[in-house]
């Protein structure tokens, strides 16, 4: 009896706390932010990754807010630095869930950081678009997982497509030890019969090789040779081509998108010349022509990236700036935050113009680009120049 | 032979001549101080990065090759005072310890002084290679192979001729008995690891414009190189040489006739077997290998 009496102060209390809360509810609606959650491997040895990623969704957020955010409402953007490590990966991605409640997750730098946010996200329902590269991220398609980097198969396809119409189907493959050399060279030698390339050598080199000509001279001396393929990244490629070079071989010589920087023209010299590679459309951002549908899109994140933050823009951060674009895009389309409702908004883009290429997603493609996302580039004169 | 083994041959010796000038570097620390010293894949990583840091900067190629060795020079001498040197009464396992640990900074460090990115120096004389027998070889290849030849034969004179390179000698053998007859040994010490960082220094200027440089580019030479220090006889300079050509060639022409992939693996094989047989090396110590 006593006890109620003295409760029943605090109850009422609290019966007001709670009416004026929901009063407030109804005013607060307008105005509560769009959650946008992100793990990236900011530091940690794929820090290159998560170090763009971060600093482009921070610059967009921080812009899109200044313009008034979307839908009437602000933007609120919690990034969480998983360090590469994918248990980590699964901890933030659980603390975003279910602490911070966001509407939609955008991240997970690596692969595998991706995987490990896969099954919370698919059990919560939440909208995710990852910015790892591996093609088993979205096939086979899960429900709420997107992503918007282009995949190596798709570098292995433009590759083979160009080489077929050059006229070249008898292939040499030379590739490094590591995850990426091997997972590309993999995704390579599963295409290359589609499209009647046949591979005659396969050769490899360790990641710290410092020449690569014993192997060069075995493909030179493989009957009807009449292209090589370099899947690598680093500086093995680099030795590859001066190698090539130094050996005198005449046919042509592709590298893989792994070595898509200036850089590598930089370190390989006049050795460079006449090489062919796969690259992104934002790394030739300026060679466009005027009529690529690309073109704005990319010089205007190149200016904003490189004007921020004095540094050189790279694609792993034009990963970053799509998968907030289609998000954005996306509660437009669905006017709300609704989790089901942006989910497919994003399912059901078409036709938009990101870093990447034009992406087109469907219930059965959770990527949406084609190979028309890839430029073939040639080595001119010591720069890049399109082909065709 | 074909023109093929000879490009074969000419590949292996180029990349065993630089395991040869880092395995050297382990050889003379070896030889004054009994220490196994795991950052001189450090020191030619060093040079390597001074140099093309320098020369980028604008200064002349000859000066910035200069300074870089030099500053690496100082590095060694600073690793050997502040680090080894304060712990110069601990046993042997625990200075192979430090200077592992000295590595890992040094590698931290270079990433936070330089960067993460691969960095290239011009070759000395020009990339148009030279064409022998109908096989191909850099000029800058000849190089390494020419400095290599002089730079042992200047360390035979200095540790046969000189006070000093006798004076380190004679601390390996007894280090006792050379405090005894008046050597300092802590001087010993220091030169010994100034000796090794200078060289490891000009192994990195001249394998630079061959294999690029980065922060971590010491990790695998440094390995390789031991690995060749071990195979020709550790403390012996003509088996540093004789091991870094063996384990290079190795490698090449077990990556052109049997399989790239399996060039490592067929390289360290033949070398257990090789220690097997001869347990001092190749050139090594004979006391170890008496029956």
């Amino acid at each position: 009896m006593g006890i109620i009496d003295r409760l029943r102060p605090a109850t009422s209390l609290a019966g007001m706390v709670f009416a004026l809360m929901v009063l407030g509810a109804g005013v607060a609606a307008a105005q509560e932010p769009i959650r946008i959650g992100s793990i990236l491997s900011v530091t940690g040895p794929a820090s290159f990754l998560g170090d763009p990623e971060q600093k482009t969704l921070e610059m967009y957020v921080e812009r899109l807010n200044a313009a008034g955010g979307v839908i009437g409402r602000k933007l609120q953007l919690t990034i969480y630095d998983d360090g590469g490590d994918a248990e980590k990966a699964r901890t933030f991605t659980k603390r975003l869930i279910e602490q911070d409640k966001v509407d939609v997750i955008v991240g997970g730098s690596t692969t595998g950081t991706t995987m490990a946010a896969i099954p919370l996200v698919e059990q919560a329902q939440i909208p995710f678009i990852s910015l790892a590269g591996a093609v088993g991220i979205i096939e086979p398609v899960k429900k709420w997982v997107f992503k918007t980097p282009h995949t190596d198969r798709m570098a292995c396809e433009k590759i083979f497509a160009d080489m077929r119409e050059r006229k070249l189907v008898k292939v040499a493959l030379i590739s490094g030890t590591g995850g990426f050399d091997k997972s590309m060279r993999a995704e390579c030698l599963k295409v290359a019969g589609r499209y009647g390339i046949e591979i005659v050598a396969d050769e490899t080199y360790g990641a710290a090789d410092s020449d690569m000509t014993a192997q060069l001279t075995k493909i030179k001396a493989t009957p009807g040779l009449q292209a090589v393929l370099n899947a690598g990244f680093g500086q093995g490629p680099v030795i590859v081509t001066r190698n090539y070079r130094q050996l005198g071989i005449t046919v042509p010589l592709y590298q893989s998108h792994g070595v898509a920087s200036k850089q590598f023209i930089k370190l390989a010299g006049d050795a460079a010349e006449g090489v062919r590679l796969p690259a992104a459309a934002l790394l030739v951002a300026e060679l466009l022509p005027d009529t690529d549908p690309q073109k704005a899109v990319v010089v205007a994140y190149k200016r904003d990236y490189e004007a921020r933050y004095k540094s050189d823009v790279s694609t792993f951060g034009g990963h970053a700036y799509d998968g907030l674009m289609l998000v954005v895009d996306a509660i437009k389309r669905a006017g709300s935050t609704d989790k089901a409702k942006v989910r497919d908004a994003i399912e059901n883009t078409h036709g938009y113009i990101g870093t990447g290429g034009v992406v087109n997603l469907s219930a059965t493609d959770h990527l949406g680009l084609d190979l028309s996302a890839f430029r073939m580039l040639e080595v001119k004169n010591g720069d890049w120049a399109l082909v065709k | 032979m074909s023109a093929e083994s000879l490009q074969f041959v000419a590949g292996g010796l180029t990349t065993g001549a630089i395991y040869a000038l880092v395995a050297l570097g382990f050889s003379i620390i070896f030889n004054a101080s009994g220490v196994i010293n795991f950052a001189q894949g450090e020191f030619v990583m060093i040079g390597g990065m001074s140099a093309a840091t320098l020369f980028a900067s604008g200064m002349a190629l000859p000066v910035a090759i200069a300074c870089a060795v030099g500053a690496a020079g100082i590095v060694g001498l600073m690793l050997a005072k502040f680090a080894v040197g304060r712990a110069r009464r601990a046993d042997v396992v625990t200075l192979i310890i430090i200077t592992i640990g000295a590595s890992m900074l040094l590698r931290g460090l270079a990433q936070i002084v330089w960067d993460k990115r691969i960095h290239a120096l011009p070759s000395l004389s020009g990339h148009r290679p030279v064409e022998l027998f109908g096989a191909t070889i850099l000029p800058q290849s000849l190089w390494v192979l020419a400095v290599t030849i002089a730079v042992v034969a200047m360390l035979s004179w200095f540790f046969g001729q000189t006070r000093l390179g006798k004076a380190m000698l004679a601390t390996s053998y007894n280090r006792l008995a050379a405090e005894l007859v008046g050597i300092d040994v802590r001087i010993v010490l220091l030169a010994s690891f100034g000796l090794a960082a200078v060289l490891g220094a000009i192994a990195g200027v001249l394998i630079a414009p061959i294999t690029f440089v980065s922060y971590d580019s010491g990790v695998m030479l440094g390995l390789k190189g031991f690995a060749a220090a071990i195979l020709g006889g550790l403390g012996s300079f003509p088996g540093a040489v004789v091991g870094g050509l063996t384990l290079g060639l190795l490698e090449s022409l077990a990556a052109g006739y049997l399989s790239s992939a399996y060039k490592d693996v067929i390289a360290f094989v033949v070398m257990l077997a090789v220690l097997l047989v001869m347990p001092g090396g190749i050139l090594g110590a004979r006391t170890s290998a008496r029956v």
